[in-house]
C-alpha cells in the first residue's frame, strides 16, 4: 500500500511512521533531488510559508541543510539560535515558542539537547514541528536521509545487513535509523564497546555485539557513529587512540564486508577515531558526501508533505 | 460529506479517432515548425507523457526524425498548493537536453482552466530560454480562466460546468479511449 500523506502534523520521530509514510517520504525526496540538480535551484511551493529554525544545540550540517531546503522551497525562513535571544535572559522554552507561534509561522524546525521537547511543543502548538534532534532520543530527518542514500546503493532494504557501529548509547541518529531500517525490513546490527552498548537494545528488534569483526562479517551497509565527546561519549573511552584500535573503520577492517558494502557516516567525522581517512575518501565505498546531498532532497520533501494541511481539514483532495 | 458520483456520459473518441486526431496534430506541427531539429516535446504528468510520446513516434514515421522528449511534473508550480490537501503526489521532471534554443512543445492530454499550462510554463522557464513555447492539448474543453490558448488541438468538446473529460491511453490505462463524464 502506498500513503498519499503523511498522517500526523508533525514529524518528531520514525517511531510513529508507518512503512509506507517512510516510502512516501523517499519517493518525494527522490524527485526533489533533481531540483537540487538544476541551474536554477528553486521551486514556488512553499512561497509565502515561513519556517522557525530553532536550534538550542549547535548544528552545521542539519541546520544548513533545512535552511537551504527552505529556501529551494521558496519558503522565508527565520534562524533562532540560543546566543543572544531572550533564552539568555531566562525566558522559558514554552513561553519562547509561544512568543514566536504569535508571529504565524507554518513550520518550527526544533534541535534541543533535551529528549521529546519536540513532542512537548508539537503538543502545545498549533504550529507544524520538525524534529531536527533531541537529545540522544530521535534525528528523525537523519535516519531518512540514510535510507535514500541505501534505497540509491542497494535498490532494496529487504533482507540488506546493516552494521551501524560506534557511541550507540549517546545516539539519536541510531535510534533513528534502527525504527528506520527495521520498518523497511532490514537486519540491523549494533556494534560498541560494552561502555557503549545500552542495555536492553535488542529489544529494539537488532542484534548487537562488542565484536567488531563479527559486525562487519556479510555487512551490505556499515555506518560509523561518531565518538560524541561533547555528550559524555569520551568518558566510556581510554583514549581515541586505543578506540580506534579496536573501533575504527580502516581499509583492512572494511574487507571483513561485502565486497560491495558502502561506508555511511552521519557527521562531522573524527578521522581516526571511528573512521581512517582512507576509507573516508574512497570515492567507491563512501557515500558520506551523498548522504548531504540527499539530506536537503529528505527534509524539501518532509516540509512540502507536512505542508499540505492537516488530515481533520481534508475534504475529497480535489 | 456524501461524495459526488462521476458516470461516463458519452464516449467521444475510439483508438482509431485519437490515433487520427494525433497523426493530424503531427503534421500541422511539422507544417509549423521549419527547424524539426530544435523541436523538444515535453508532456506534462500524467497523460501529457503519452501523448509527447506519440506525437514523436507520429512525427518519426513521416519524417524520418524523432523529436528529443521529456517530462514535466508541475506539482510544484501549482497555485492551488496552500489551499489542497492532501498534497499532491510529487513525480520526477525529466529533462535530458539544454532547453535554450529550442521551440518547446508542451503537451498535455486536456486543456480546461489553463492553470496547469501556466504553471508548466513557469516550470519550463526555470530550465533555461527556449526560443519558442507550443502548447498541444488533445482536447479542448472550454472554460479558460487565464489568457492561454493551444497551438495544436485534437478535439474541441464544449463542456458543460457539470461534465468533465476523461482521457485514457494504452500507457497508463491499459485502453485508448476519451469519455465525457457527469457529476450525478
Amino acid at each position: 500500500m502506498t500513503a498519499e500523506s503523511i498522517r500526523s502534523k508533525d514529524l518528531l520521530g520514525v517511531e510513529t511512521l508507518d512503512p509506507d509514510e517512510i516510502h512516501l517520504i523517499l519517493d518525494t525526496a527522490e524527485s526533489m533531488a533533481e531540483i537540487g540538480r538544476r541551474e536554477i535551484k528553486k521551486v514556488p511551493a512553499l512561497r509565502g510559508r515561513m519556517v522557525v529554525n530553532l536550534f538550542f544545540e549547535a548544528s552545521t550540517r542539519t541546520r544548513f541543510s533545512f535552511e537551504t531546503a527552505e529556501k529551494w522551497l521558496s519558503a522565508d525562513s527565520l534562524n533562532f539560535a540560543v546566543k543572544g535571544t531572550s533564552v539568555e535572559k531566562g525566558e522559558s522554552l514554552l513561553d519562547t515558542a509561544r512568543n514566536l507561534e504569535a508571529m504565524s509561522p507554518d513550520f518550527l524546525v526544533i534541535r534541543h539537547s533535551s529528549p521529546g521537547v519536540p513532542h512537548f511543543l508539537a503538543s502545545r502548538l498549533k504550529t507544524r514541528v520538525i524534529n531536527a534532534g533531541d537529545g540522544a532520543h530521535e534525528h528523525p530527518t537523519q535516519a531518512l536521509l540514510d535510507a535514500l542514500t541505501i534505497r540509491q546503493r542497494k535498490g532494496r532494504f529487504e533482507g540488506l545487513r546493516v552494521a551501524i557501529v560506534g557511541d550507540i548509547t549517546h545516539s539519536r541518529v541510531v535510534r533513528s535509523n534502527i525504527w528506520c531500517l527495521t520498518k523497511l525490513g532490514a537486519n540491523v546490527t549494533l556494534c560498541a564497546p560494552p561502555t557503549l552498548m545500552p542495555a536492553g537494545i535488542r529489544e529494539m528488534g537488532v542484534a548487537a555485539t562488542s565484536d567488531f569483526a563479527a559486525a562487519l562479517d556479510g555487512a551490505d551497509v556499515v555506518m560509523m557513529l561518531r565518538v560524541q565527546i561533547e555528550r559524555g561519549g569520551g568518558a566510556g573511552l581510554p583514549s581515541a587512540r586505543e578506540y580506534f584500535t579496536h573501533y575504527g573503520l580502516t581499509r583492512e577492517r572494511l574487507a571483513l564486508a561485502r565486497p560491495d558494502a558502502i561506508v555511511m557516516h552521519p557527521g562531522p567525522m573524527n578521522r581516526g577515531v571511528e573512521i581512517s581517512s582512507e576509507v573516508a575518501d574512497d570515492v567507491e565505498r563512501s557515500v558520506i558526501l551523498s548522504q548531504v546531498t540527499n539530506g536537503v532532497a529528505v527534509r524539501m520533501a518532509v516540509l512540502y508533505l507536512l505542508s499540505g494541511g492537516s488530515p481533520e481539514s481534508w475534504g475529497d483532495g480535489a | 460529506m456524501p461524495r459526488e458520483e462521476l458516470m461516463r456520459k458519452a464516449r467521444i473518441m475510439d483508438a482509431d479517432r485519437m490515433d487520427r486526431a494525433i497523426v493530424r496534430m503531427a503534421h500541422e506541427l511539422v507544417e509549423n515548425e521549419s527547424d524539426l531539429a530544435s523541436v523538444a516535446l515535453v508532456g506534462i504528468r500524467t497523460r501529457g507523457v503519452p501523448l509527447a510520446e506519440r506525437l514523436a513516434a507520429a512525427i518519426e514515421k513521416t519524417e524520418g526524425v524523432r523529436p528529443t522528449t521529456g517530462t514535466l511534473d508541475i506539482t510544484l508550480y501549482r497555485d492551488d498548493l496552500s489551499t489542497i490537501a492532501p498534497q499532491p503526489l510529487l513525480k520526477k521532471t525529466e529533462l535530458d537536453f539544454d532547453v535554450a534554443e529550442k521551440v518547446i512543445v508542451l503537451c498535455d492530454d486536456v486543456l480546461f482552466t489553463g492553470r496547469t499550462a501556466r504553471a508548466a510554463l513557469d516550470g519550463l522557464m526555470d530550465f533555461g530560454r527556449p526560443r519558442a513555447i507550443r502548447l498541444a492539448v488533445l482536447i479542448d474543453r472550454g472554460h479558460r480562466e487565464l489568457p492561454i490558448e493551444a497551438n495544436f488541438v485534437g478535439k474541441r468538446v464544449p463542456t458543460s460546468s457539470r461534465e468533465t473529460i476523461q482521457v485514457l491511453f494504452r500507457e497508463t490505462d491499459d485502453v485508448d479511449e476519451i469519455w465525457i463524464l457527469e457529476r450525478t
